[in-house]
């Protein structure tokens, strides 16, 4: 690759995110349905399991998911230099917002116009998630195994608010012994 | 000193907060307390700040309190020190997971955590759903936020309209119909 489409392509990634992290709004889960369409559906960088496979490990590891997820599919696009382009641009649009709310305005104080909007957004994101999430459940639920993975998890997160690290945890668990139960079954299925 | 601080303190929060967003700022809110960062009635602002701009919420957090705390450079600081311990971990995650990915640990792994991560999202939106469709205690439902919900998924789920235009419309719908 020569260096001026390797910077064109660096630049792409950059404004990707940028474009990402603009949009998301109250929250990292508000991030998916955007990432969903401009990373996955617009350039194709991803396909969907790998998109829930790079959401998984990065709710698994600390920092924030939007920001994980921006290193990780920038490392996977065009290595560290990658990496760092797509985590700057996700990074900028904070950078910028927050700077500008805050010499221009002083603070947001008790704005009912920004408020409101934000209340709308909010509920805005929760269609917009429930609608990503359906297509992905279409994907990735496929057996019973799955089905009561994903209950229990809705369950315990749901109503009993733990830290979402844990459940990641158990899941991977449950998903080892479950694999590994399977195959041995499979093998002894063959011996008979 | 002052942007040492801020290097060394965001760089803690980073490395060391599970969960993202939200769940980091119980985090923020005990360190930047512990080395005065911000003023208390600063400190006040910084969750509405940090969910009402664009950006995730983490960044958003450290740019605010860096920015009040040692102006425009400290609020650029702050915002990539918070980003460098997971830019490192996951690049390392990434370079092991690469490695062994053909393993049936690795394998059964990613079997479990990604319908763990339909739960962990679905239970998202209901949480989301609590700060702006409905409330506890006592149960009530904004009848004009559960609209926008609604037209929400019939834009989004049925004619497949790109989200950022769906939020463009739907905040500045509600910037005068929920205020």
């Amino acid at each position: 690759m020569t260096k001026k489409n390797k910077a064109k392509e660096l630049f792409v990634l950059f404004l990707a995110f940028f474009k990402t992290g603009f949009f998301t709004v109250g929250g990292g889960y508000a991030m998916i349905p955007i990432i969903q369409r401009v990373i996955v559906e617009e350039k194709k960088w991803l396909n969907e399991t790998e998109m829930i496979d790079c959401l998984a490990v990065c709710q698994a590891l600390p920092g924030a998911v939007a920001v994980n997820a921006a290193t990780f599919i920038g490392n996977k696009r065009n290595g560290i230099a990658g990496a760092a382009v797509a985590t700057a641009g996700m990074l900028m649009p904070s950078i910028l917002c927050i700077t500008a709310v805050v010499l221009l305005l002083g603070a947001l104080g008790e704005n009912t116009y920004i408020s409101g909007a934000f209340t709308a957004i909010k509920a805005s994101a929760c269609g917009l998630i429930a609608v990503t999430v359906f297509g992905m459940a279409k994907k990735v639920l496929k057996n019973p195994f799955h089905w009561t993975v994903a209950l229990l998890v809705f369950v315990a997160i749901g109503i009993f608010e733990i830290m979402a690290v844990i459940p990641i945890i158990l899941g991977g668990t449950a998903g080892i012994i479950y694999t590994a139960v399977k195959r041995k079954r499979a093998e002894a299925g063959d011996h008979q | 000193m002052k942007f040492l601080h801020l290097i060394m303190v965001f760089f803690f929060i980073g490395a060391f907060s599970f969960g993202g967003g939200i769940a980091m700022l119980p985090l923020i809110f005990q360190m930047v307390q512990e080395y005065h960062m911000l003023s208390p009635e600063k400190f006040s602002d910084l969750i509405a700040v940090s969910q009402a701009v664009p950006g995730a919420v983490a960044p958003n957090a450290a740019t605010y309190t860096g920015l009040e705390y040692a102006g425009i450079p400290g609020g650029i600081l702050a915002a990539f020190s918070i980003a460098l311990p997971s830019f490192i971990i996951v690049l390392l995650v990434m370079k092991f997971m690469g490695r062994y990915r053909e393993s049936r640990i690795v394998q059964g792994l990613f079997e479990g955590m990604r319908p763990t991560v339909i739960g962990l999202i679905s239970a998202a939106v209901i949480f989301i759903a609590g700060t702006s469709i409905y409330r506890l205690a006592p149960f009530s439902v904004d009848l004009i936020p559960l609209g926008i919900f609604i037209i929400t998924l019939i834009l989004s789920g049925k004619f497949k309209i790109n989200p950022i235009i769906i939020i463009v419309v739907m905040g500045t719908a509600g910037a005068f119909l929920c205020g």
